[in-house]
């Protein structure tokens, strides 16, 4: 289980997060909405190490992740994948997955397991990366992720600015996941686009915890999921 | 003598300049490329890796082949293991910060050049070359009785210089195997492509950069000990060589290795031809010209990629 206890973090003096408490279990999807700027996106660099905590801590099971230098959060199960996708961009499609094995430890099986999950990848693994389609990039962001055969997996916006067959794909990617028995912190601006996959959904607002509502609630009432996202 | 013999020469003796200068520009380049540090003390790891030539050297004795080449294997490895320990120690600390790096090895430079003039001396000190016969080139003439072979006096070069230019071929594609084909290579790149990215998957990005750093510094040093039998190892001798580095790099393209080579060939055979036929400080102006255009028309180099 991945729980995030009173975290407080923020970038140098200007903090951005204040005592935030969340957890994700195993199997679980927990989106997380909020306004621009709210602080979801420090939130996911947060539990990365990529952002130092102020206060509070991070743990995953009975590792407190806050305690690792940020390139052993990865090896600790931890995936990623953020917004924009950020692909090693001179790199092929089979090194930046490459990466993601080496992470994880895992050997060439595992780069099967994902690849079918995204077969359309395999026609393009000694592409660069930078040449592949917007929705591509994506499915290789969350292949590169996958690899590293991650307990926890945060994403950062999947979806944004991908056309509808590509979230589909992605989100029957992200159930599957979920199935095996990964948690899933989704950070989403667009409530419609996750309802139908999340479990949970945890509202952040101006970098402090919200109301967490299970997504079955918000499904049955779109007024209430509009009043807290200010639509 | 006509005017082509004497090209070939100064074309040779370019080579020399070209083999030496992209080794040592290719060092630059590595630590620009991955670490976005620009190095000012590049210069004096490779004045380190010619005064430990001579050092090694000297202190072994026997045949100039034993000393020349167990200075071949331990300067570059030494100077390798202070650049490292110098990113470890101070780079490091200062979080890599582009502007506050070139402040610390500008520092660094004035460190070691004056620790190497306590101990080394303000000498210049020769090192012997593991093997020197004097080649003679042919030339082809026209004469009354068609074309010849004759053997112009003073068109020659030497063993040492051919081994020179072969070593560096070598060597160079040996950096670019490690960068293609292996898997440090491969953390390499990806450091260079996204620093915080490289962490999120797990690549301990500081120990990238000190094996960066140390890369770097010992090609340098390499360099620096192949050119040794042929200039003499001197404390000041870092300047030239850091000057003519930042010059092939910007041409190049920053961070770009196949950019920097080319730029290294076209700066030492200029270098080179311009020196023989007119003056090393000619060479050296329409070098810094050279940098001047392209920074103006070209800024991100002949190979480099445009910021976005």
């Amino acid at each position: 289980m991945l729980r995030l206890d009173k975290i407080g973090a923020g970038y140098g003096h200007a903090q951005v997060l204040h005592e935030v408490s969340l957890q994700v279990s195993p199997g679980e999807i927990l989106c997380l909405l909020g306004r621009n700027g709210a602080g979801k996106t420090t939130l996911m660099r947060a539990v990365m190490g990529l952002v130092p905590l102020m206060s509070g801590a991070v743990q995953l099971d009975n590792v407190t992740l806050s305690d690792l230098p940020p390139h052993d959060v990865p090896r600790a199960g931890v995936g990623y994948v953020p917004q924009g996708r950020r692909l090693f961009s001179g790199l092929s499609v089979a090194q930046n997955l490459e990466i993601g094995l080496m992470a994880g430890g895992q050997g060439m099986a595992m780069r099967e397991e994902v690849l079918d999950l995204f077969p359309r990848l395999r026609d393009r693994m000694g592409q660069a990366a930078q040449t592949l389609s917007g929705g591509e990039q994506q499915m290789l962001a969350m292949a590169r992720a996958l690899c590293l055969a991650p307990r926890v997996l945060l994403l950062d916006e999947p979806t944004e600015g991908l056309q509808p067959s590509m979230i589909d794909a992605i989100r029957e990617v992200i159930t599957a996941m979920c199935a095996r028995g990964v948690a899933v912190l989704l950070v989403e601006q667009r409530l419609h686009a996750v309802l139908s996959v999340a479990d949970r959904v945890a509202f952040l607002e101006d970098g402090r915890n919200g109301p967490v509502i299970p997504a079955e609630t918000l499904r049955a009432d779109r007024a209430l999921a509009d009043r807290y996202l200010g639509v | 003598m006509d005017l082509g013999p004497y090209l070939v020469l100064a074309t040779l003796e370019g080579a020399v300049t070209a083999a030496v200068l992209a080794l040592t520009a290719v060092g630059l380049s590595l630590v620009f490329g991955v670490m976005r540090v620009v190095n000012i003390a590049h210069g004096e790891f490779f004045m380190l890796g010619a005064v430990l030539a001579w050092w090694i050297a000297t202190s072994v004795g026997g045949h100039p082949a034993f000393g020349f080449g167990a200075a071949l294997i331990m300067a570059p490895l030494i100077v390798g293991a202070l650049a490292m320990a110098a990113d470890m120690t101070i780079l490091k600390r200062l979080d890599y910060d582009p502007e506050r790096t070139i402040v610390a090895t500008i520092g660094l430079l004035y460190i070691i050049q004056q620790l190497t003039l306590m101990g080394y001396g303000p000498e210049a000190r020769p090192v012997e070359a593991p093997f020197n016969t004097r080649l003679a080139i042919p030339w082809f003439e026209h004469g009354l009785e068609g074309w010849q072979m004759i053997w112009p006096w003073g068109l020659g070069t030497t063993s040492y210089k051919l081994a020179v230019i072969g070593a560096a071929v070598v060597i160079l594609c040996g950096v670019w195997a490690v960068m293609a084909r292996t898997r440090l290579g491969l953390v390499m790149r990806a450091t260079q492509a996204d620093r915080e990215m490289a962490l999120a998957f797990g690549i301990p990005v500081e120990r990238v950069y000190a094996i960066t750093f140390g890369l770097g510094a010992g090609l340098a040093a390499l360099a620096a000990v192949l050119i040794v039998p042929i200039q003499q190892a001197h404390y000041l001798m870092g300047a030239d060589p850091l000057l003519l580095s930042f010059i092939v790099v910007i041409i190049g393209g920053l961070g770009s290795l196949p950019g920097t080579v080319l730029a290294a060939v076209l700066i030492g055979l200029s270098d080179g031809i311009i020196s023989v036929f007119f003056s090393p400080t000619l060479a050296k102006i329409i070098a810094t010209l050279l940098v001047a255009l392209v920074l103006v028309f070209r800024p991100q180099g002949l190979f480099g990629k445009r910021a976005a």
